[in-house]
């Protein structure tokens, strides 16, 4: 049994699931009612209410009832949940869809709340802030260069400046997932995934090395990113990326870009624009990564390959 | 399922953090399956709303407590029905081959907020009318009385039932030996047709399940409750027509569980059934829409004792969502206890010669359903 | 955003109360004496902040040893520094003064008053000598829990049809869109939840309709608007296609019937804005009871 990317649709600047939907749909050439399972991803505080994921069941038009699932993770991870599915044999399509609209809070102060409720988060430190504590880390330990983070921009906390950030505007994304048969009659060049892993490290800023990601070490060696060809990172700040690549083992040839990164959506979206490599025929093996929680405590890798 | 494990569930556990609460169940379940943390191959957490405890996606500094250093860890959320959820994705994980041995864990700490608070802010825009959890039920509940003509002490007799249940398990929050039927209807009315000793109660606690693939559980040294069948349904909150009494999803994620299960006769080939039944009158209306009665039948079985233990269908002998309601775990309780008596460990509330039973959870505006059968043959 | 979007702000707030357990308990009533715990491992290590679990063998952590309150910064931002203090091995995140950068030998500056609370040391500033800022407390019981005051700040977006419905009960009007696929209509306009498509035709809809079905709230609840008792009512408005929550007054709760015949009370219109709360609540209409079968299919 195999499973591969047959559909792919982002959209920046708005969080409406009905058009990301019907592209992701027909960029598969499936109907709605052909998938046999859909899984979200996304989070409450981004938007400041409980259950904030329930509304968007609405833009799936689920009546009759559906198959249906839900991660308070970067939907990179209910991609996950799917294709585990799709494995088992319980589902033989999937349309996984993340979404967040960062503009409705302070979303670098409201991830303080990710942080320890006893010993850290009282303290309000804000997501760059905690970030820098790793950049710096990394260039104390010689593992980064000044020349590494060169920039002009405005600082934010040093040694983050402004062109460091990946932007974060609202957003969603959607991967469309089938099994063996079905993503063969469905696309001529399915992205075959050939290797899905994660792992997540102690949360403990001082109790870990901040220069080093053994999650996405970890990931990386169980999932085999050898010979991957492009590498969509899903890096929020650029020392992440950098690191990211240093700990996956991939080529410092492998670009690590800045892209925009919606809360939530980001590393689906990262998959996603991976996996149209492999489906427009211009790679063979491509990775799409995600990270969770402060300064990467949390790693997914998914490679794709043109062959199954 | 190898085993379980849960906490005493209270309005309060002021003697443990996050972590101490998850540790209790995590430790028992662990114990009870006889699997060492190193054979966990990969955890998966279930929480309701992180506004509950005010931590943004608990998973995260929770990961050294639930021994996923190095390991998968998700973190899953399907509103009520998560706990079941999180047992479906476990199951899963170990169906598909990618794992050998899951731990299901998951919690609510209530007591850091307050339930009513986190379920009634209301959003700009919007009418200040907002009733409260049980408000949102009411309504349907007077809706199902008057559609199947029910006598009105039937909700009674499901509070007596559950709070007495609990009273046997050791676990339970509330557990009311005393209670009648005359004590329940003159109980102070909360939503008009719920009264108090009808309504759930607020709780801090958790659940853990060890699931493990058919060589664990021949590996096992007691017996296990093989997982026969799983599944889940949605439908949106509302939508034009929709039967809020008698929910679509509820009705076809039953109606697949039964052929996933090989059942044709629900009333008569299950032995035992756990339910989410967080306010009284949610028994039968339940009963209906799995198909256990027929429409507008389910009271009958309630009035006539039936869902007692000892009667044609227990339901609930851990006394349910009635006496413990830690909303992120009780879908996973309810999963949990039902494998309980398939495997001969529910103690006091043990229903003899239980050897096929259903776990039930449900979630959001009677709109997510999740569901198991396990057995206690393969 | 859309043109016909409203925003507005909203904030969430509570006092969380989290029950500490007892390695933490230990680590705050530590931290009101002036002094930190750390917490020995299995491996020999000392963890400030303190695990509660064991990372190698799992068990609970039981050994508690007190560091220094003095130690060496590992990593700083500004504002922000991860010191290792003396004795232990992880490094812990806390407040820095101006000039505290990696290798700088930082103490702790303690609040004057302490109440078992991370926030009960300040921060931390240069110097290599314990200092003795801070009031001397007398010991007292354990601290087994702390507050946690958690405040944001949101701004609401509505969708467009939103704002477009909150425009049109600003004049007095309740509109609904209608789904292009199923004709139902749908108010508030919303994404039709059956086919999952956006809803464009705009439909007025009467102030009056029938109640489907009730509930008497008698209950006071945290966050609660109103004071009990009162009846919360789906009201099947004439024209739509899903009933609405709504109040229901000027009749005795004991009298309110599933079918009644229901109509708007509005408030003076000089105090009509962009909101449902322009409908007061509704009121028996006078009208012979709708018969059941007109809205059972909405329960």
């Amino acid at each position: 049994m195999s499973v591969a990317v047959v559909g792919f649709a982002q959209s920046i600047g708005s969080v409406d699931l009905v058009p990301v939907f019907q592209r992701a749909l027909a960029n598969a050439g499936l109907e709605r009612r052909e998938v046999d399972f859909w899984c979200s991803g996304s989070s409450d505080y981004v938007v400041g209410r409980a259950f904030s994921f329930v509304s968007a069941v609405d833009a799936i038009g689920a009546s009759p009832p559906i198959c249906e699932s839900h991660v308070e993770m970067d939907a990179a991870w209910a991609l996950y949940e799917a294709y585990v599915k799709i494995l088992a044999g319980e589902a033989e399509t999937a349309l996984v869809y993340g979404f967040g609209a960062a503009s409705a809070g302070d979303i670098r102060r409201i991830l303080a709340l990710q942080l320890d409720p006893y010993t850290v988060a009282p303290l309000w430190p804000d997501a760059v802030s905690i970030a820098a504590l790793q950049a710096r880390a990394a260039i104390d330990a010689g593992v980064l260069s000044d020349v590494d983070l060169s920039d002009e921009s405005d600082w934010v906390a040093p040694p983050i400046r402004v062109n460091h950030c990946a932007p974060v505007p609202d957003g969603a994304a959607a991967v469309v997932l089938a099994a063996t048969e079905r993503a063969r009659q469905l696309r001529e060049r399915p992205a075959w995934i050939t290797g899905f892993a994660h792992r997540i490290d102690p949360q403990g800023l001082g109790e870990r090395d901040l220069t080093t990601v053994p999650s996405a070490t970890a990931a990386a060696a169980e999932a085999d990113v050898a010979g991957v060809e492009v590498a969509e990172l899903h890096a929020p700040y650029l020392h992440q990326g950098l690191l990211l690549r240093r700990a996956m083992g991939l080529g410092a040839k492998t670009r690590v870009t800045r892209r925009p990164a919606p809360m939530f959506a980001a590393g689906l979206a990262r998959i996603g624009t991976a996996a149209e490599e492999i489906l427009t025929g211009r790679s063979t093996v491509t990775l799409g990564h995600a990270t969770s929680g402060p300064a990467l405590q949390q790693n997914l890798v998914c490679v794709m390959r043109a062959e199954p | 399922m190898l085993g379980t494990g849960q906490t005493e569930h209270r309005s309060k556990r002021l003697d443990v953090s996050m972590a101490g609460l998850c540790r209790e169940a995590i430790d028992r379940a662990l114990a009870d399956a006889g699997t060492t943390w190193e054979q966990i191959d990969a955890v998966v957490l279930g929480k309701a709303p992180d506004l509950f405890e005010g931590v943004m996606m608990p998973e995260l500094f929770l990961a050294d407590a639930l021994g996923a250093v190095g390991k998968p860890l998700l973190r899953v959320h399907t509103a009520g029905s998560v706990g079941g959820a999180t047992a479906i994705v476990a199951t899963t994980l170990i169906r598909a081959g990618v794992h050998r041995r899951v731990l299901a864990v998951a919690f609510e700490k209530q007591s850091e907020s307050n339930a009513m608070w986190a379920l009634s802010i209301q959003p700009p825009f919007t009418a200040p009318i907002g009733a409260g959890a049980g408000g949102y039920f009411a309504p349907h509940v007077r809706a199902y009385i008057r559609r199947a003509g029910a006598p009105p002490h039937v909700g009674a007799l499901v509070a007596v039932k559950d709070r007495r249940n609990g009273a046997l398990n050791p676990y339970a929050h509330l557990r009311q030996p005393e209670i009648t039927c005359e004590s329940v209807r003159s109980s102070v009315m909360l939503w008009d047709p719920i009264r108090y000793d009808e309504t759930c109660p607020s709780s801090d606690g958790a659940c853990a399940v060890v699931i493990g693939d058919q060589a664990a559980a021949e590996a096992s040294t007691g017996h296990v409750a093989w997982i026969k069948a799983t599944a889940m349904r949605s439908e949106p909150t509302s939508y034009s027509g929709k039967d809020h009494v008698d929910p679509r999803a509820g009705a076809e994620a039953a109606r697949a569980l039964w052929r996933a299960a090989g059942i044709t006769a629900p009333i008569d080939e299950i032995d035992v059934a756990e339910l989410y039944v967080p306010f009284s009158w949610y028994e039968p209306m339940w009963l209906e829409n799995l198909g256990f009665a027929a429409p507008g039948q389910g009271w009958k079985l309630t009035e006539a004792g039936e869902t007692a233990i000892g009667g044609r269908l227990p339901v609930n002998p851990s006394g349910g969502v009635l006496c413990s309601n830690p909303i992120g775990a009780s879908g996973l309780l309810r999963f949990a206890e039902a494998a309980m008596q398939v495997m001969g460990r529910a103690g006091a509330h043990q229903v003899p010669g239980a050897t096929t039973a259903l776990g039930h959870a449900y979630g959001g505006g009677s709109q997510f359903f999740s569901m198991w059968v396990v057995g206690r043959r393969p | 955003m859309d043109v016909d979007s409203l925003t507005a702000p909203m904030t969430i707030s509570f006092d969380y109360t989290r029950s500490l357990g007892p390695v933490l308990s230990r680590f705050m009533s530590g931290l009101r004496a002036r002094r930190v715990l750390g917490a020995r491992t299995s491996d020999g290590r000392v963890h400030v902040p303190p695990l509660e679990y064991d990372p190698v063998t799992h068990e609970p952590v039981t050994d508690l040893v007190e560091v220094a309150p003095v130690g060496t910064v590992v990593s700083g931002t500004t504002g922000w520094a991860l010191v290792r203090l003396d004795g232990a091995d992880t490094a812990l995140l806390h407040r820095a003064a101006a000039g505290v950068s990696t290798g700088v030998r930082v103490r702790i500056r303690w609040a004057a008053v302490r109440r078992g609370h991370i926030t009960d040391i300040e921060g931390f500033e240069p110097g290599d000598v314990s200092g003795t800022s801070g009031v001397p407390q007398a010991p007292s019981e354990d601290v087994t829990g702390i507050v946690t005051p958690i405040t944001l700040e949101y701004t609401h977006t509505t969708s467009p049809g939103e704002g477009r419905y909150l425009r049109a009960l600003q004049e007095g009007r309740i509109t609904g869109r209608r789904c292009p696929v199923c004709r139902k209509v749908y108010v508030p306009p919303r994404i039709c939840p059956v086919d999952g498509v956006h809803t464009e035709e705009i439909v007025e809809v009467a102030d009056h309709g029938t109640i489907t079905t009730f509930c008497v709230v008698n209950v006071p609840f945290a966050g609660q608007r109103l004071t009990p008792p009162y009846v919360v009512a789906q009201v099947l408005l004439d024209g739509a296609d899903i009933p609405i929550p709504h109040l229901v007054t000027g009749i005795d709760a004991a009298e309110v019937r599933m079918g009644m015949r229901v109509a708007a009370s509005w408030r003076d219109p000089a105090e009509w804005s962009t909101t449902p709360e322009n409908i007061a609540h509704f009121e028996p209409s006078g009208e012979p009871d709708a018969p059941y079968e007109t809205y059972a299919e909405h329960l």
